[in-house]
């Protein structure tokens, strides 16, 4: 047999092959910069943004320490400023819209990859795509003028009725509230839960579902022990995703919370949120001190953004590691 | 007060009919007649009748793409899950039909448990939790029960005496042939009437799978094991009969040391001698 390809004949020295190779190694390193480059670019970015934010409200950091978190006047003509309402306003809205649209999601999700049958799938998935693909300010409009109205004359005196004695659903019911707010923030994190959702169920390997199939399990109980409890810690990151988008979404929020600076229990009262205080008074601002505040408004929403991903990043690491640790013992 | 089996399955008397020509026919746990099936417009079986004796082993040997992992999963139904399949003819469980439209495929498996290829214990259970889940999910509630059961499957897949200070740590910590055991363990603990092995020690180094040879070989005094295997050897070693399956179709069928020795067919003969496959 004749060896056709360039080979290097046995007892030849390793460093010989690397001669031989140099050019591409070159091309090697090249392409290790250039990704590293790309990469760095993100963290560049994140510490740019960080930066000018911080810088962009130092005087108001600094004239109102740190009772700009803690109170709830919001009155730009007597220069005061406090952010209460609004972090309150996020985080409330927020957690509605998790508590829709993460059930929601997942069970979609489970649906999609264990139950439907499979010509409904691909039709339902581009559906919730499309959901995905509505401009944020169309969605409003349609919360302005056809959700609220509906949620106004049907689900909110039900609400009031039933749980009426309950701080949340008390109080006379407006229309633009924070229940709005939360809802269409849900409506416009449910794709991103249920597509991420799906792929981390998609992504559960066959052999676990036989497994509980084997045993004789329904197709409620497999997708129970096998695939959802297998893809908990994926599905936990999908509800973070979901998380980020909310406490950051703006237009279609901005429309229908009612932007009203006040931390009231019930569900039925307008509120505001940090993006939309952001969105709406940035064009008004004319003093340094109120411009400054709404930076640093937008520092606080950075900094809750990136605090509840670090606080999701430590949480999942230490299921992983005691998981771990469970697994070494 | 709850008895402890309730639920978990319902036996049915096996039949033990002999026919009239004097010799004792074994007792049969499955007849398939003129079973096939197809996978949307493949055909992976193809009009296969075969018995499967109580309390034996039997193999199904072929080369890959045979159809015998296929005919494996349609005796309790586990083929349904791919999307697509079909199947004409019929598979009696101690006669009574599984494809009738009144039978649960749940139930079917319940009754004929199942190990694959790979072992795959559920990594979000601890040891203990993945023997008695089958039982959990038949709604088994009672603490001693469950503890009694947990011990006895174990023992029976002979991996009691390896975990039994270890039950609460995860089922993935084990070794390869460990979760094997464990997964078969967790198949005994409902105690089927049958256990299907598809191609159980395929992903096992040589001792594991002497370990688990040597387990099937103590199981079938009290199960009826149908299993599928690519290595003759093992065929040779562990099971009392062995069907020869070649492109969907069943060959040979008959008592292991026959088709190993005397085997009718030019192509059996071809495959176990190691002329093709």
């Amino acid at each position: 047999m004749e060896a056709t390809a360039p080979a290097i004949a046995p007892g030849e020295p390793l460093s010989a092959a690397a001669a031989m190779r140099r050019p591409s190694r070159f091309g090697d390193k090249a392409f290790e910069w250039l990704t590293l480059a790309m990469a760095l670019t993100v963290v560049v970015l994140i510490i740019l943004i960080g930066w000018q934010l911080w810088d962009g409200s130092a005087l108001a950091v600094k004239k109102f320490g740190f009772h700009f978190l803690v109170t709830s006047t919001w009155d730009p003509v007597a220069d005061q400023f406090g952010a209460l309402p609004f972090i309150y306003g996020t985080l409330i809205s927020s957690l509605i819209a998790l508590l829709i649209a993460v059930p929601l999601g997942i069970a979609t999700a489970a649906y999609l990859t264990e139950l439907a049958p499979l010509w409904i799938r691909q039709p339902l998935v581009s559906l919730i795509e499309m959901l995905a693909a509505i401009p944020s300010v169309i969605l409003g409009l349609w919360g302005i003028f056809v959700m609220i109205p509906w949620l106004r004359d049907y689900p909110l005196p039900l609400l009031k009725r039933f749980f009426g004695w309950t701080p949340f659903f008390s109080g006379p019911i407006y229309g633009p509230c924070m229940l709005a707010g939360g809802i269409i923030i849900a409506v416009m994190i449910l794709p991103i839960i249920t597509s991420v959702s799906r792929e981390i169920l998609r992504s559960v390997p066959d052999l676990q579902r036989e497994a509980a199939y084997g045993l004789g399990a329904t197709r409620w109980e497999a997708t129970r022990i096998a695939v959802l409890s297998y893809a908990k810690k994926g599905l936990f990151g999908a509800v973070i995703l979901g998380l980020g988008r909310a406490l950051g979404e703006t237009m279609a929020v901005t429309m229908v919370i009612g932007n009203t600076p006040q931390i009231a229990a019930s569900l039925f009262k307008p509120g505001y949120t940090l993006a939309s205080v952001l969105a709406n008074e940035f064009t008004e601002a004319t003093s340094d001190i109120y411009l400054q505040a709404l930076f640093e408004i937008g520092l606080v929403l950075f900094g809750i953004t990136i605090l509840v991903n670090l606080l999701a990043q430590l949480l999942l690491r230490t299921i992983a590691t005691t998981s771990a640790t469970r697994a070494v013992q | 007060m709850t008895t402890p089996e309730r639920g978990v399955m319902e036996r049915v008397e096996q039949p033990t009919e002999t026919p009239s020509n004097g010799e004792p026919a074994p007792a049969l746990t499955f007849q398939a007649k003129n079973v096939s099936i197809w996978y949307g417009e493949k055909r992976a079986i193809d009009n296969v009748t075969l018995d499967v004796a109580s309390k034996a082993v039997t193999a199904i040997i072929g080369p890959s793409g045979c159809g015998k992992s296929t005919f494996l999963r349609a005796l309790n139904r586990m083929h349904e899950l791919t999307p697509k399949t079909r199947m004409e003819g019929t598979v009696l469980l101690h006669g009574e039909d599984l494809y009738s439209g009144t039978v649960d495929p749940a139930i079917v498996r319940r009754r004929v448990g199942m190990i694959f290829q790979k072992s795959n214990p559920f990594p979000t259970m601890t040891i203990g939790e993945n023997v008695i889940v089958g039982l959990r999910l038949n709604g088994v509630r009672n603490q001693k029960f469950l503890n009694e059961r947990l011990e006895k499957s174990l023992r029976m897949a002979a991996l009691w005496d390896e975990v039994k200070d270890d039950l609460h740590k995860p089922g993935t910590s084990l070794s390869g042939g460990q979760q094997q055991r464990l997964c078969i363990a967790r198949a005994l603990a409902v105690e089927p009437e049958v256990i299907l092995m598809d191609e159980p020690c395929s992903a096992l180094d040589p001792i594991a799978t002497a370990k688990i040879e040597e387990l099937i070989y103590e199981l079938k005094a009290r199960y009826t094991i149908v299993t599928v295997t690519h290595n003759m050897q093992q065929a040779g070693r562990i099971s009392d009969y062995t069907a020869f399956f070649y492109l969907g179709r069943l060959i040979e069928f008959g008592p292991t040391t026959k088709i190993f020795t005397n085997p009718t067919e030019k192509q059996t003969e071809d495959y176990i001698t190691g002329r093709f496959g």
